[in-house]
């Protein structure tokens, strides 16, 4: 297994800066604003962006919602692997608010539009938009794009992108996993 | 997460307990989906289901479809009493020609002991048993076990009297099956003659009087007296049934602790428990058939990803 730095620790807390920053430039005061974390992976992300905007940036009582879309995929009984179904906390109506989800990586657009198919049974948003630390370009199947995105990146199938966070992975990071060689 | 162990739920004994947490698991998560606004997924989209009942029943053919229908599936419901089985037909015909017109799943109730395993053996689809005779009710006994664990943290280590009509409840073995394989203490109480004769080959104990099974368990889990299984009569008049075996709410009040009471349904208000035990704080029956509908959903989804 080949394993390569794409984003140090320091560069992914720019990152986020700049990501806070521009939902802070198009959502001002949150009011009718609604953070979507999508399980597993997106919840770090989510709770980091959460609290660097009422931390760094001042904007208090920030909505956070998880958003678990396991009974959602368009792959049951078409993988191998079991899905495995995480916890959905959403305490709150999505009507008429702005939605935006969250995810660490962007790959096939799959999981997003199982999360667009999902979020429904909380309500009809006013919009929804997409935010994701890592974008893979060229390997859509289906016409899904972030607005905010932290880095693209290009990477073959035969590779993973893992992102890794403090909490739960010890350091910040996110690498190239090559599995073939 | 991991996968059943086994491709049809025929009852409690064919299972095992990490099959049991699977389900407690996935039940969590659609406990959570049927309290959203709306109360609905797609993952069977592309998977019909039959529920077949030989056999009356109100709630679980209802929590069955139900759960069907919270999963997308889907259902085709037929009851014994409209069909082609009254003209001769054979089970195992019977559900051919339904599997024919491309049914993945059969969910079945029938008066026969066994009726679920014999037809996992002879035909191509996965098998649900909703009640078969005076043997299994799986579903029953899980949902059991889940609202116990809801209410209580914990199945393990708790005690549990199962009260009334063993002899002609599938509920009640199936009960005993589950809670014993998760570490539970289960006894039983009725009248000698609804006992069954070697219970106690089980594991359980037998306490004949009530209120010393009362003072003892946690839990109490009533059972309806099944009438219409006895061809001949077990306890002089239903009227000294329920004073000697009764739960009313004198005497829950006169225990020394708190207990859970429990029942399948439906109920015999004033026989196996008066309206004030039924409708108390203490009882979570109505908790019972909401965790039903989510403990299905739970056995489905699971079953069906197997489906190949």
């Amino acid at each position: 297994m080949n394993q390569k730095v794409l984003l140090t620790s320091k560069e992914v807390n720019i990152i986020l800066h700049r990501l806070a920053c521009q939902l802070i430039e198009k959502h001002l005061d949150f009011s009718d604003t609604i953070l979507i974390g999508i399980q597993p992976r997106g919840t770090f992300l989510a709770e980091r962006l959460k609290d660097l905007l009422e931390k760094e940036y001042q904007v208090p009582n920030i909505a956070l919602g998880y958003l678990d879309i396991t009974f959602f995929r368009d792959d049951f009984r078409r993988t191998n692997k079991p899905l495995e179904a995480n916890k959905t906390q959403i305490n709150f109506l999505v009507e008429n608010k702005k939605v935006i989800f969250i995810d660490d990586v962007l790959y096939t657009g799959r999981s997003i539009r199982s999360a667009l198919t999902a979020i429904q049974s909380f309500g009809r948003p006013s919009g929804i938009e997409l935010l994701t630390l890592i974008d893979r370009r060229f390997s859509r199947d289906l016409p899904i794009q972030p607005d905010y995105r932290g880095r693209q990146v290009d990477a073959i199938n035969g590779e993973k992108v893992k992102v890794c966070w403090k909490e739960q992975d010890g350091e910040d990071g996110v690498f190239l996993i090559n599995n073939n060689q | 997460m991991s996968e059943l162990s086994v491709n049809h739920l025929l009852g409690i004994k064919y299972i095992n307990n990490k099959d049991i947490d699977l389900i407690f698991e996935t039940a969590d998560h659609f406990k959570e989906v049927i309290n959203r606004p709306i109360k609905k997924v797609p993952s069977l989209r592309d998977i019909t289901i039959a529920n077949i009942f030989f056999e009356n029943s109100t709630r679980t053919k209802l929590s069955f479809e139900l759960a069907q229908k919270r999963l997308s599936a889907d259902v085709i419901s037929f009851s014994a009493a409209q069909s082609s089985v009254k003209k001769g037909e054979t089970l195992i015909d019977t559900v051919n020609n339904i599997l024919s017109m491309k049914v993945d799943m059969v969910v079945m109730r029938h008066s026969n002991p066994g009726a679920a395993y014999f037809l996992s053996k002879n035909v191509k689809a996965s098998i649900v048993n909703a009640g078969d005779g005076a043997h299994e009710h799986p579903t029953q006994a899980l949902l059991d076990s889940y609202s116990i664990r809801e209410k209580l943290g914990n199945v393990a280590g708790k005690k549990v009297v199962i009260v009334g009509d063993i002899l002609h409840s599938r509920v009640a073995l199936s009960n005993i099956y589950a809670l014993q394989m998760q570490g539970a203490e289960v006894k039983v109480c009725g009248p000698n003659t609804l006992i069954p004769r070697y219970i106690e080959s089980l594991g359980v104990t037998v306490e004949p009087n009530l209120r010393k099974a009362l003072e003892w368990c946690d839990v109490a889990n009533m059972l309806r007296v099944q009438n219409e299984r006895m061809d001949v009569n077990f306890f002089p008049s239903t009227r000294e049934y329920a004073q000697q075996y009764g739960v009313d709410k004198n005497l829950l009040d006169s225990l020394n602790k708190e207990i859970v009471i429990m029942h399948p349904g439906p109920i015999n208000r004033g026989v196996e428990i008066t309206s004030d035990v039924a409708d108390s704080q203490q009882s979570v029956i109505l908790n019972q058939v909401e965790n039903g509908v989510a403990i299905r959903m739970a056995v489905i989804y699971l079953l069906a990803s197997k489906i190949q």
